[in-house]
């Protein structure tokens, strides 16, 4: 029964950063109908940028984090120009699978020869440190981690629900038309909805890096978690993206924690392919959007 | 088919039998086995990802069970005869075949994008599975599998020789699905799933129809693999970069045609096998790679063999237009303009 509870506790915790690399692709597919298969590599690359900062210049990483978060906003734009617009709407959804891939490999390879194929992480002072409470130990760092992904989260409900340009995103993902008609600029929305979901990647980035050593092929491992996440949860939908990564770590965790770490892996991926055989949509989606 | 088509693929087929025989470098011949083998897959995998416009990403989890059903017969059993391995296949793509029915009635219910994920979490699966399933795999490890004691100076040749029979198979039946009823069934999914299901095609049917044989084509290029390499890990066997290249190369070449994933297998196998022989272990490689693939999405989204058979359409058409003999001094001139309206 501890290690079930204690199990849920890491679960929790945890799903915080998953939830906020996965809303950034929920995003992206929402508003560009894009499966941005280069979010694992986007958080990757993060995670390396705020590496560089700590070791280089000490920069904390939770301080490196609007700097990673601005680059990896105008990476996003970039990469949004360069590949994703000169598509042709018809295949576009096909073809965007493909060319994020491509993104993907490209950073992959990037990061490779910059900073080799060894793992990585980042060793603050205080990587180590925990509290106990009621007998279950919380590590101080995976709070921290929690409690920012948490924050972050909320900056993104606020900047969609608050402000004129998230109400010309939100427009977007409910009828790309009408929006259109309304006055909503596309191609703008397009670029800067890709480049909120990558600085989310970065924001995401840097903390997965203090829990985590990391290497460039970690993107495999990542880019599966969050398909399934958004899968599960919905895509498009942000708060399916949270529920989705709830669920998906605190039962990794928890099998992890009473069975066996090496079928953690394993337990999501059954969770998903039970969940799509009753709701082909995933939990929240629309039946509209699992028939695209 | 036309005179033209079936002699193209006369001399095509020709020309693959007559290649060895060149006694060309084992580097030559290695690399025809590679392009061969991505061939053969790319035209499996057009089979659903390009007849049927379901781009399957999990089709390595298939290229994997046939390694593994290599690996894994012979991990007990003798190798006795030099041969054996070929007479298997059958079995070995009747098993995949198998393994695949489920898995396409539970992912076939979603569509597109949603299905391409649910497929790469299939290969997932396979590969998580073939890392923790020490007792039988043994994991990270590896499996060995005993060399074939195939004469050294013609080392390559039946595996060559088995993956051109191999692939006349893939061609011969997406040739005969796109002469029958399946292939319009196909292409009636591809377009409009829905209003296909109303008119009455049989809309399930040929579609897991369509998966199986396809992933049972792509277990038989496994099995044939690891019997070439000799030795798998699980990384390689099950790895989304075979997916990723087959895609790719039936995208290069023309989607839902005939010769595209050929022709796509033969520019990028041959590409991405100098290029990892140009840089070595180096990752600049896959930045190479990457970028050989951005090119080519952005610059012919349809594919080589669309792309030139419009050009020679038009081509033909502009000088069909251009042969029209002048008009006779007796017609009206009203008719002239008639008469070049292909141009206006």
């Amino acid at each position: 029964m501890h290690a079930l509870i204690q199990g849920v506790i890491l679960g929790v915790l945890t799903a915080g950063v998953y939830a906020l690399m996965a809303s950034g692709q929920t995003l992206i597919f929402g508003i560009m109908k894009v499966v941005n298969l280069a979010q694992g590599a986007m958080v990757v690359f993060g995670a390396y940028l705020s590496y560089q900062l700590f070791t280089s210049w000490g920069v904390d990483p939770f301080l490196a984090i609007p700097i990673t978060t601005v680059a990896m906003f105008v990476l996003g734009m970039a990469v949004e120009w360069a590949f994703l617009r000169p598509l042709r709407q018809q295949d576009k959804a096909e073809l965007s699978l493909l060319v994020t891939f491509a993104v993907a490999l490209l950073l992959e390879g990037f990061l490779s020869v910059t900073w080799k194929t060894t793992y990585r992480s980042i060793n603050t002072g205080y990587a180590n440190s925990s509290m106990t409470i009621a007998g279950y130990q919380i590590t101080l760092v995976r709070l921290w981690a929690f409690l920012l992904s948490l924050g972050a989260l909320a900056l993104l409900f606020l900047l969609l629900n608050r402000t004129r340009f998230g109400r010309a995103i939100r427009a977007t993902v409910q009828n790309p038309e009408s929006a259109r008609l309304l006055g909503v600029e596309a191609q703008r929305v397009s670029a800067f909805g890709f480049g909120l979901g990558s600085a989310t990647a970065a924001a995401a980035g840097s903390v997965y890096g203090l829990l985590y050593a990391f290497y460039p092929g970690t993107h495999y491992d990542l880019i599966s978690l969050l398909l399934s996440i958004v899968i599960l949860g919905g895509l498009g939908s942000i708060g399916g993206a949270v529920v989705g990564a709830l669920i998906v770590s605190v039962s990794s965790a928890v099998v992890s924690a009473t069975a066996s770490p090496t079928w953690s892996s394993m337990t999501f991926f059954i969770i998903l392919l039970l969940v799509l055989l009753v709701r082909p949509q995933g939990l929240f989606g629309t039946p509209a959007r699992g028939a695209i | 088919m036309s005179r033209l088509g079936v002699l193209r693929g006369a001399a095509f087929f020709a020309t693959l039998v007559a290649l060895p025989s060149f006694n060309l470098a084992h580097w030559v011949m290695n690399m025809a086995v590679f392009v061969l083998m991505f061939a053969v897959m790319s035209s499996a995998w057009n089979l659903v990802g390009g007849f049927a416009g379901y781009p399957s990403l999990g089709h390595a989890a298939f290229f994997g069970i046939g390694a593994y059903a290599v690996a894994l017969w012979y991990k007990n059993h003798e190798l006795t005869n030099a041969w054996h391995p070929f007479l298997a296949l059958p079995l070995i793509a009747l098993i995949a075949a198998l393994v695949g029915l489920p898995i396409a009635m539970i992912s076939m219910r979603t569509r597109a994008d949603v299905f391409a994920i649910v497929t790469i979490t299939v290969l997932f699966v396979a590969q998580t599975l073939a890392f923790n399933l020490r007792s039988i795999t043994d994991g990270a490890q590896g499996l060995a599998i005993p060399p074939a004691t195939f004469s050294v100076t013609t080392f390559e040749r039946p595996f060559y020789y088995v993956l051109t029979v191999l692939l006349a198979f893939a061609m011969a039946i997406t040739w005969a699905s796109m002469r029958s009823k399946i292939g319009l069934a196909l292409s009636s999914v591809r377009a409009d799933e829905d209003k296909a299901r109303g008119v009455g095609v049989h809309v399930t049917a040929v579609k897991l129809l369509a998966f199986c044989v396809s992933v049972g084509i792509t277990a038989m290029v496994g099995a044939i693999w690891a019997y070439y390499e000799s030795f798998i890990y699980p990384q390689f066997a099950i790895d989304p970069l075979i997916t990723i290249a087959m895609v790719l190369m039936t995208f290069l070449g023309g989607r839902a045609t005939l010769w595209g994933p050929v022709v796509g297998a033969l520019v990028l196998e041959t590409a991405q096998q100098v290029l990892a022989y140009q840089f070595g272990g180096s990752k600049i490689y896959l930045i190479a790679y990457a970028l050989v693939f951005l090119l080519v999405m952005l610059l012919l989204p349809r594919g080589i063999l669309p792309t030139i058979q419009d050009w020679l359409r038009q081509r033909r058409r502009r000088l069909a237009t251009d042969n029209v003999p002048p008009p006779a001094a007796n017609l009206p001139p009203a008719a002239v303009p008639a008469a070049h309206g292909g141009r206006a």
